[in-house]
C-alpha cells in the first residue's frame, strides 16, 4: 500500500472530540436557553459552572462519592441560580438588553471572586466518573470516560428536549420565552419562568463542569474559561437561537478541533482555542445565522 | 347585576388621554359591541381590563370583585380570556400546543373537542405560523376558549377576513355564547357584523363614551353619526 492511513487513530480521536464537544454542548445549551428567553448572553454562565464544580469538589472532599456529589451539585446549582436570578437579574428585567448583559458581566467577576475567596488558589482534582480502563470495540480501544461523557451529555439533551416538548412546565417555559405578554394572560408567571430558565441553565453548566474537571490532570478556578469559549463557538456555529444547533455545532466543533490538533502538526494542543475563535469569526462572516439558525428580519 | 362594570376609567399616555372617564357595563350572557373610529381607545380599554395597562383612575369590577388587584397572570383564573387585533401566537408551536397552553391555569373543555368546534381538528399538529391568517385567528380563539372563560374579549375578530368568513364568524360568535355559556365583549370595525350579533353597543370617540344602546338606537344617534362622518361645517 502506498499510503497507510491509521483508521484506528481517526476513530479514537473522533470519539475524544465528541466527548469534549458533548461537555461544550451542555454549556452552549445553557447559553442558548437564556438567550432565547431573554435575548441576553449570560457571560457568567461559565463561571457559575466553575462554582458548581467547586461545590462538587467540596462535597467529594467531605466523603461523598462522585455520583452523589454530582446529583446534589445539580440541585444546589439550580436552586442557587434561581436565587441569583431573583436577586440580581429581576430588578433589571425590563431594562434594555445591554444593561442586562453588563449585569451578567458583573456577575462573572463576582462569582469568580467568590470562588477564589472560598477556595484557596491551589490545584485540585475530581475523581473519575467512569472507569479509567479502556474498552475495545471492533478492535479499537476507547476510554470509558469519553464514552460516558458522550452518553451523559446526549442523555441530558434528550431529557431536556422531553421536558420542553411533552410537559406542561416545558410548554409554559416556551410560551413565556416567545410571547411574554400573551403568556401572562394565559396565567403563566413569566418572571418565574425566566428564573426557572436560569436554574435549568445552571444545572446544565454544572454537569458540563463536572464532566470537564475529572478529565483534567488538575484544575483551578480558571477551568471553565476555555469551555465557555468553545461553547460560544459551538452555539454560534449551530445558530445561537437553535438548541439543536448548539448541540450539533458543539459536537462538530469538538471533533473538528481535535482532528485539526491531531493531524495538523503545528496546531497541536496549544492552538486549539484560536481554531475555535477562527470558527466563530468564519461563521459570523459567511453565515451569521449559523448552520441551524433562521435568518430573521426585524421590524424597526 | 353586570358581570363586567368599568367605572370612570382613565388612562393617559404622556399628554394623550387614550381613555377618558369611561364607564360601561356588560351583563351576564350578553354580546356587547365596543365601537368607535380609529384611535378611539377601544383596544386600550381591553388592555386595561386584562391588566396589561394600569389605569390612572377608575375601577373595573368583574363578578362583583375589583380586577385592579388581580395581576395580569391572574386574569385567566378569574374567567377572562381574550384575542388580539394582530393575532398573538407562539411562533413554531403546533395548533394543539396552543390549545394546551390555553388550559395552563384554568381548564375548560378538552383540547380536542375545542379544536373540533372551531374547525381546526385536521390541523392539530401543524405549526401555527404556517397557517392562513383566518386559521390563525381561529387558533387564537380556540386558545381563549380552552381556559373555559366566563367573559371573552374579542379584539377585531373580523379584521382581515373575507366577506364569506365574516358571515361565518357572526354565526360562530352567537353559537359560542350558547354552547360555552359566554359573555362576549367585542371591539370591531365591521359594522354589519357588530349590528348583527350585538345585543347592545357602546360607542367611544377620542377616549370618551359618546353613546350606548341597542344597535338600532346607536345607529340613529346624532353624536355617533357625527363621530363617524365628521361635522357638517
Amino acid at each position: 500500500m502506498l499510503f497507510a492511513f491509521d483508521w484506528t487513530q481517526l476513530a479514537q480521536q473522533t470519539v475524544i472530540g465528541l466527548s469534549s464537544g458533548g461537555t461544550w454542548a451542555l454549556l452552549a445549551l445553557a447559553i442558548v436557553l437564556i438567550y432565547r428567553s431573554t435575548g441576553v448572553i449570560n457571560f457568567a454562565q461559565g463561571e457559575m459552572a466553575m462554582f458548581s464544580v467547586f461545590i462538587a469538589w467540596s462535597l467529594v472532599h467531605h466523603g461523598l462519592t462522585y455520583w452523589a456529589a454530582f446529583f446534589l451539585t445539580i440541585a444546589i446549582s439550580i436552586a442557587g441560580a434561581i436565587a441569583v436570578e431573583r436577586v440580581v437579574i429581576r430588578p433589571v428585567e425590563q431594562a434594555p438588553v445591554l444593561t442586562v448583559v453588563i449585569v451578567t458581566l458583573g456577575l462573572l467577576f463576582v462569582v469568580d471572586g467568590a470562588a477564589r475567596w472560598f477556595w484557596s488558589p491551589e490545584t485540585r482534582t475530581l475523581p473519575n466518573a467512569f472507569s479509567t480502563s479502556p474498552i475495545t470495540i471492533a478492535g479499537v480501544a476507547f476510554s470509558w470516560q469519553d464514552l460516558g461523557n458522550i452518553a451523559v451529555s446526549l442523555g441530558l439533551v434528550v431529557l431536556l428536549w422531553g421536558l420542553f416538548r411533552f410537559t406542561k412546565l416545558g410548554l409554559a417555559l416556551r410560551a413565556a420565552a416567545v410571547n411574554p405578554d400573551e403568556s401572562r394572560l394565559l396565567g403563566i408567571r413569566v418572571s418565574w419562568m425566566l428564573a426557572l430558565g436560569w436554574g435549568l441553565a445552571a444545572g446544565l453548566g454544572a454537569v458540563s463542569g463536572m464532566l470537564t474537571a475529572p478529565a483534567l490532570a488538575s484544575f483551578d478556578q480558571n477551568l471553565m474559561q476555555p469551555v465557555l469559549l468553545y461553547a460560544f463557538a459551538g452555539a454560534v456555529l449551530g445558530g445561537i437561537e437553535s438548541p439543536l444547533g448548539a448541540v450539533a455545532g458543539s459536537l462538530l466543533l469538538g471533533v473538528f478541533v481535535n482532528l485539526v490538533g491531531t493531524y495538523v502538526g503545528w496546531i497541536g494542543t496549544d492552538l486549539r482555542l484560536p481554531v475555535a475563535l477562527a470558527v466563530i469569526l468564519g461563521v459570523l462572516l459567511v453565515r451569521p445565522a449559523g448552520l441551524f439558525g433562521k435568518v430573521s428580519a426585524r421590524r424597526v | 347585576m353586570a358581570l363586567l362594570a368599568v367605572e370612570e376609567l382613565t388612562r393617559r399616555f404622556g399628554g394623550i388621554v387614550a381613555v377618558d372617564d369611561v364607564s360601561l357595563d356588560v351583563g351576564e350572557g350578553e354580546i356587547v359591541g365596543l365601537i368607535g373610529p380609529n384611535g378611539a381607545g377601544k383596544t386600550t380599554v381591553f388592555n386595561l381590563i386584562t391588566r396589561l395597562y394600569r389605569p390612572d383612575n377608575g375601577e373595573i369590577v368583574f363578578d362583583r370583585r375589583s380586577l385592579l388587584r388581580t395581576p395580569a397572570h391572574g386574569i385567566v383564573r378569574r374567567g377572562i380570556a381574550r384575542t388580539f387585533q394582530n393575532v398573538e401566537l407562539f411562533g413554531s408551536m403546533t395548533v394543539l400546543e396552543h390549545v394546551l397552553i390555553g388550559r395552563h391555569a384554568r381548564r375548560g373543555r378538552r383540547a380536542r373537542e375545542i379544536l373540533g368546534y372551531v374547525g381546526l381538528a385536521a390541523l392539530a399538529h401543524r405549526s401555527a405560523r404556517e397557517l392562513s391568517f383566518g386559521a390563525q385567528k381561529r387558533v387564537e380563539l380556540a386558545r381563549a376558549l380552552a381556559s373555559g372563560p366566563r367573559l371573552l374579549l374579542l379584539d377585531e375578530p373580523a379584521g382581515g377576513l373575507n366577506h364569506e368568513e365574516v358571515g361565518e364568524l357572526g354565526a360562530l360568535i352567537r353559537r359560542m355564547r350558547q354552547d360555552f355559556e359566554l359573555t362576549i365583549l367585542l371591539v370591531e370595525h365591521h359594522m354589519q357584523l357588530v349590528m348583527g350579533v350585538a345585543d347592545r353597543v357602546h360607542v367611544l370617540d377620542f377616549g370618551r363614551r359618546i353613546a350606548s344602546g341597542t344597535p338600532g338606537e346607536v345607529q340613529n344617534d346624532a353624536a355617533v353619526i357625527e363621530a363617524y362622518l365628521g361635522t357638517n361645517a
